[in-house]
């Protein structure tokens, strides 16, 4: 039992998490650009402090979907709730959002104090109030030393901090981030990353959070939904996507390096065996049901960490003999590539193996860790 | 003292390259250049400057007469008048181009249909010279076959609008046909420095609630200030040329109504054989623009090195 694209909105409403009322719902979403049609029928819900990454490669329309939650695009059709009050056209401040941008967005020509309270100051919120939420911003996010200072004297990851800030000051129940750390350089990302994981933890805000990382989505969501072309392909919690993607996009978007993917047929009878070119990979105890069903042309995926080699590889239901090609060591384990079935596979090993190019290894894999996918609706079998 | 030290550590490991020797290439191929500004620029002007105190009519000669010509110069009317019609000018289309350029960029930037279309009129005048921008005009404010004659054909018999030959107003004559020719180009220039305004700016002002006029006061338009400071060059250069606007419009008149300093320095040394007196009202003009650019140049350059 698959879910697919198709059957998504149910299953959304089904997780615990929404059945109280949702924190942002929206219904049947259209989204066109003229003639182009980026968003189509989209349902999703987020649950009350829930952390929701929105997951794709870039254009795939994750931005669009959080500007028409943000309110700075005009739907094309269907409905947008925020705390059960339809907000489908209201003005982006009257939504109680904040938002986080990728390029920072700050007013370059105010301080950092002046860019907190700009907005405050001109919904006309009382002075003393101003300065009570500033300070609590500040303190929250250790950017106190820094008020003074106009943007540019700040370093990427400051500038962030004041972002977030800024839409800390409106004391909304829900936060925006349209991928809010690709700017900034490796170490620093990882810094803010945890940043705002412990900012969720702290506030129990709802948090939407747009970003092609996968590392971000795994580390950050609650839920992941990962999105291509305009739709969502699986909306579930990060383990879930990892161990039990929908579709072959899912599957090979999600894991790194990505999983390996043979092409062949899958042979039902005494014992199931899935059939690429002159191997043969025996089927019992796949962790999915839907082998009755599908007999016939499909992908079989297995991620290189599933891949064993040496002894556990002997051990395992299938096995079989592979020349290594190229061997990439990354200091914690060690890429290997090598050909299965005429297919350029990788293996990742543990980084102390002392294996080289042109060594023949064992390598095997148990069923139960394997994938396979329908070959023309590319869905989970 | 710490840079006293560091000095002396990097000496004993590796020589400091001197200085003058770095970029040598760039330094030798920009001599010409330098030498052009040296020699053109500067030495012509000292050369009018000296000039300017002596009796020189059809010739330079170099026969002092001390503070004589700027006398004479201050003690003519049309020189008064000359100096009043620059300032109402110069004023009036500094601020009216900045204002009409802005507000044009600023429509054409609310994505519009067919912004080519419309940038493409507002532009055109700009290809123009202006002494066809000011014979346009002329016609066009001709109370003849102009505007006046045009709203009289339609029945308003005592309509009047005849500003090229109105001696109080005819300097905005001329500025109406400075206007047109100049706020396409300052529109444009505006426009480029919208467009290079991130968007995100504006959705975070969105979101924060601000009103669009309060994002480009507060916001946009203090983001802008190079673009301002390059639209400033490009008008005040505009309101110096405007020499050749006048001639084609009024010649000056009526009378000596719309005289500007260029054309009396212009007259006085290629039609009234008097150079001494020229090249005064030019030193005049040069003192005048060094008076304005001091303070600012203090402003743009003197700051940075502080902030
Ligand atoms: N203002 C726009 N006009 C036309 N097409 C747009 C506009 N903004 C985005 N698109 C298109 O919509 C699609 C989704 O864009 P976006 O939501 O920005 O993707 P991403 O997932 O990278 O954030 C892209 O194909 C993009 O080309
Ligand atoms: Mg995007």
């Amino acid at each position: 039992m698959g879910y697919t694209s198709e059957n998504l909105a149910e299953i959304a409403i089904d997780t615990p998490q929404t059945l109280a009322e949702p924190s942002v719902r929206i219904k049947n979403l259209d989204l066109n650009f003229g003639s182009v049609k980026v968003l189509q029928n989209l349902n999703l819900d987020v649950g009350k402090g829930e952390f929701l990454v929105l997951l794709g490669s870039s254009g795939c329309g994750k931005s669009t979907l959080l500007n028409c939650i943000a309110g700075l695009l005009d739907v094309s059709g269907g409905q947008i709730f925020i705390n059960g009050k339809n907000v489908t056209w209201s003005e982006p401040s009257e939504r109680g959002i904040g938002m986080v941008f990728q390029s920072y967005a700050l007013y370059p020509q105010m301080t950092v104090e002046g860019n907190l309270s700009f907005g405050l100051k001109n919904a006309r919120i009382p002075k003393e109030e101003i300065a009570k939420r500033v300070a609590r911003a500040a303190e929250i996010l250790q950017i106190e030393p820094l008020l003074k200072r106009k943007p540019s004297a700040l370093s990427g990851g400051q500038r962030q901090r004041v972002a977030i800030g800024r839409a800390l000051v409106r004391d909304v129940d829900v936060f925006l981030f349209d991928e809010p750390l690709s700017n900034l350089d490796a170490k620093l990302r990882a810094d803010l990353r945890v940043e705002i994981k412990r900012l969720h933890n702290q506030l129990d805000n709802t948090m939407i959070y747009v970003t092609h990382d996968q590392v971000e989505a795994m580390t950050l969501a609650d839920r992941i939904a990962i999105m291509k072309g305009g739709k969502i392909q699986q909306l579930a919690a990060p383990g879930e996507i990892y161990n039990r993607p929908v579709n072959k996009y899912v599957a090979g978007f999600i894991g790194s390096p990505s999983m390996n993917f043979l092409q062949g047929n899958i042979q039902t009878g005494d014992t199931d065996v899935f059939l690429s070119g002159d191997v043969s990979i025996p089927l019992a105890g796949y962790a999915f049901d839907g082998l009755g069903r599908s007999p016939g042309k499909a992908w079989l995926g297995i991620r290189p960490e599933h891949i064993l080699t040496g002894a556990e590889a002997e051990a395992a239901p299938f096995n079989t003999q592979a020349v290594i090609e190229i061997v990439e060591p990354m200091g914690s384990d060690t890429l290997v590539w090598t050909q299965l079935a005429g297919e350029r596979i990788r293996i990742r090993m543990d980084g102390q193996s002392d294996v080289r190019e042109g060594d023949t290894i064992t390598i095997g894999f148990h069923a139960e860790r394997v994938s396979l996918f329908d070959e023309a609706t590319e869905n989970r079998i | 003292m710490a840079i006293a030290e560091i000095q002396g550590q990097s000496t004993e490991d590796v020589r400091p390259p001197v200085r003058l020797f770095r970029n040598l290439n760039a330094k030798i191929a920009s001599i010409p250049m330098i030498m052009t500004a040296v020699f053109v620029f500067i030495g012509c002007t000292v050369w009018t400057i000296v000039h300017s105190f002596t009796k020189s009519r059809l010739l330079p000669k170099l026969d002092f007469v001390g503070l004589d010509q700027y006398e004479r110069l201050w003690g003519t009317r049309r020189w008064l008048v000359s100096i009043e019609n620059l300032a109402i000018y110069g004023i009036c289309s500094l601020v009216l181009s900045l204002v009409i350029g802005f507000t044009l960029a600023a429509l054409l930037d609310r994505k519009i249909r067919f912004e080519n279309t419309f940038r493409t009129i507002l532009l055109y005048p700009f290809a123009l010279s202006f002494i066809v921008t000011g014979l346009v005009w002329q016609w066009i404010l001709n109370p003849d076959f102009g505007i006046q004659s045009v709203v009289r054909g339609w029945g308003w018999e005592s309509f009047t609008f005849d500003p090229l030959y109105n001696p109080d107003i005819v300097i905005f004559g001329i500025l109406i046909a400075g206007i047109w020719q100049g706020s396409g180009f300052i529109m444009v220039v505006m426009l480029a420095g919208l467009r290079g305004i991130d968007e995100e700016i504006w959705k975070a002002a969105r979101v924060d609630g601000i009103p669009t006029w309060k994002t480009y006061i507060f916001v946009v338009i203090p983001m802008m200030r190079p673009v301002f400071v390059t639209a400033l060059v490009l008008i005040t250069s505009g309101i110096v040329k405007v020499y050749d606007l006048v001639v084609a419009q009024t010649s000056g008149g009526p009378g000596i109504a719309s005289e500007v300093p260029a054309k009396y320095v212009y007259d006085k040394m290629f039609q009234a054989q008097n150079l001494g007196q020229g090249f005064a009202a030019s030193t005049m003009m040069l003192l005048s623009v060094v008076i304005i650019l001091i303070p600012w140049a203090y402003l743009e350059f003197g700051g940075k090195k502080r902030g």
